[in-house]
């Protein structure tokens, strides 16, 4: 257990250095970071001087150690765009981010499995084709498409919820949230829905194939042998089997909801980390692209990690049989 | 594999051991052909699909204008509704934008792009990932074990993430202003570059159990090289879940084009893609001028269906266990 935790930080880590790699070269050679801060018409000699400053003359393995470093203490240097420190406007973007992602994840689990339970136990009520009709659409449609469909409908034509922004939100220490206003939680509806109609389709299905399987097997059979109600069957016992695989997926692609905020955040216009990295590249800003890539893979391989060791935790049986995959 | 379907193809009464002509026959009363003919819906995906393609084929000829020719626009034609509608006026059957663009020209134009930037990155992301998983699975050892570990780590971020990143990186090294064909090409590389890995796994997968086969000890023993025994020996048998992922693949390729290009880091609003005429569009909807965004809109969600479908029919048609 502990050498199976240990292996997995090990790799954790190995991860995060090649990515820091790849961050590093895209800050270092993808365009001068001196052309950036200087203008036009400064002679050679002071751009000598910007450059030395900024300590880009050392040998590449010391600048390295050096971004590396600075990116540990959450210094990523300063934005081209906006003049100022990447890692405030990334701290004071990430709330947007994380409400958003977290709104999302929960309506995709709610909505998923209640939709997953009804069409494995009603197999053939026009509900279920309903169902599975939404599921192909969840993932045939580009999110962008589901979101100004949504706007369409829901601002444009009946105006009963905000197109874009966050609404009113309220400042508690460091942290900004719009679950405390009416306003904020009208403005967080559509974008959740958006994001997390992907993850929804993707947890009823999985729901209703655990159910299928589950209500296969013995042990239920017993159950119903022993004379339970079908609903302490189903939810009691027969739900409850299928719950461990559900956590695992919508905890492993908690980290993909975050990244594919990008594209909800553009379409509502939400005050998030995926918009300013849209911005980013845009405007060819590396700074924020190389941090926003550091934040995302940190945030990734953590979920990864934490997932593995809870998972053996979990389920006693995987702990004997894990091995080094091949 | 093989094994399951042999009984399977000389059946006394199969057509194609009778008649012995040609291979339109032998397609025609193959398996594959025949599930096909069972599905009504992938008839009709097939024939949506195959309608998308003769489309974007044919654009200008089928286009009233040419969308990307500053001279044959007229603003007096602006924001005109579609044809149907009370306000509808005669070439424009979709209606125009703010530039007095046929929408529907534009389609046929933007259908174009986003089927060549699709198909292309697919074939990149094919022959990139099959090269990879054709060397990872005969070389195997510390070769495998880099590429493997590389093809691992990507998978755990979305494509479209990696698409942004080497959307970005191109644009900073080549300066911001490149021209609608060069964004073309960063836009196949960013795409190629995001969804090699299934491919590489797959073919890694099934090369690993073909190469302990008789056939390739045989062409080892005959002396031929080794490059030559993966790509004329081992890679033929290895085709059919290819096509498969490529089928999907494309599907993921559009949409990954036309997010981008939604994002404002994809194609020039000067050679707009299905996605850069949603964008255009997006702007105008709350004008009440929703055919800008509506008609390319559902000619990409269209389009991405059809392709599903196939792909979906494709994968249980190939897939011997099912049958």
């Amino acid at each position: 257990m502990l050498a199976f935790t240990l292996r997995r930080a090990i790799q954790a880590i190995g991860v995060m250095i090649a990515v820091g790699v790849i961050a590093f070269s895209m800050f270092r050679f993808a365009g001068d970071p001196v052309n950036q801060i200087v203008s036009l018409d400064t002679p050679a000699a002071e751009r000598e001087a910007v450059r030395k400053s900024l300590g880009l003359d050392d040998p590449v393995p010391v600048q390295f150690a050096r971004y590396f470093g600075n990116a540990a203490q959450f210094k990523f240097g300063v934005s081209y765009q906006f003049r100022q420190p990447v890692s405030n406007l990334l701290m004071e973007r990430m709330p947007a981010t994380l409400e958003l992602a977290a709104c999302a994840t929960v309506f995709a689990m709610v909505f998923g499995i209640l939709m997953g339970v009804y069409s494995a136990l009603r197999r053939d009520t026009i509900l279920t084709k309903f169902f599975q009709a939404v599921s192909l659409i969840g993932i045939s449609l580009p999110t962008f498409l589901i979101g100004i469909l949504l706007i369409y409908l829901f601002s444009v034509t009946l105006g009963w919820l905000p197109s874009f922004g966050r609404g009113d939100v309220v400042r508690i220490g460091w942290w900004t949230t719009g679950l405390l206003t009416l306003s904020g939680l009208k403005a967080l509806i559509m974008p959740s829905i958006t994001l997390g109609l992907f993850q929804m389709t993707l947890i009823m299905r999985l729901v209703r194939a655990e159910m299928l399987e589950v209500l296969r097997t013995d042990y239920i059979r017993f159950a119903r042998a022993r004379g339970l109600t079908t609903r302490a069957i189903h939810f009691g016992h027969a739900l409850k089997n299928t719950l461990v695989p559900v956590i695992t997926v919508a905890g492993l692609q908690f980290g993909s909801v975050i990244a594919f905020a990008i594209i909800t955040e553009t379409v509502f216009q939400w005050p998030g980390m995926g918009l300013l990295f849209v911005q980013a590249v845009q405007n060819v800003d590396i700074p924020i692209m190389a941090a926003y890539l550091l934040m995302v893979s940190l945030i990734f391989v953590t979920i990864n990690l934490v997932v593995d060791i809870l998972y053996t935790i979990v389920d006693p049986r995987l702990r004997s049989t894990i091995r080094r995959p091949a | 594999m093989s094994d399951a379907v042999v009984p399977h193809r000389v059946e006394p009464n199969a057509p194609a051991a009778r008649s012995g002509t040609g291979w339109l026959k032998r397609a025609l009363d193959s398996d594959i052909f025949y599930s096909f003919r069972r599905s009504r819906m992938t008839m009709v995906a097939a024939a949506v699909t195959i309608l998308f393609f003769l489309l974007a084929i044919f654009a200008s000829q089928l286009a009233v204008q040419n969308p990307f020719d500053p001279a044959q626009l007229q603003l007096m034609n602006s924001r005109i509704s579609p044809l149907w509608t009370a306000e509808g006026q005669s070439p424009f059957l979709l209606g125009t934008d703010e530039q007095g663009r046929d929408v529907f020209s534009a389609i046929l134009y933007g259908l174009r792009i986003s089927l060549v930037v699709g198909v292309l990155g697919v074939i990149f992301a094919g022959t990139l990932g099959i090269t990879l998983g054709l060397i990872a699975g005969y070389v195997g050892g510390a070769i495998d074990g880099l590429i493997m570990r590389i093809a691992d780590v990507q998978l755990t971020f979305p494509a479209i993430l990696i698409a942004l990143l080497v959307n970005g990186v191109a644009k900073s090294v080549f300066g911001n202003r490149l021209d609608a064909m060069s964004t073309l090409a960063v836009l196949v590389v960013a795409i190629g570059l995001s969804f090699w890995v299934q491919y590489a796994r797959t073919v890694r997968g099934s090369v690993m159990v073909e190469k302990n086969k008789d056939y390739v000890a045989a062409a080892q023993l005959i002396g031929l090289p080794a490059p030559k025994i993966m790509l004329r020996h081992v890679l033929p048998n290895t085709m059919g879940p290819i096509l498969v992922i490529a089928t999907i693949n494309l599907a993921l390729a559009i949409i990954t084009e036309a997010t981008l290009s939604f994002l404002g880091a994809g194609m020039p609003d000067t050679m707009p893609s299905l996605g850069t005429l949603i964008r255009i569009g997006n702007n105008y909807l709350f004008a009440g001028e929703w055919w800008i965004v509506a008609f390319p809109g559902i000619a990409l969600a269209g389009l991405i269906l059809s392709i599903n479908l196939l792909g979906d029919w494709l994968r249980d048609a190939l897939n011997p266990k099912l049958r």
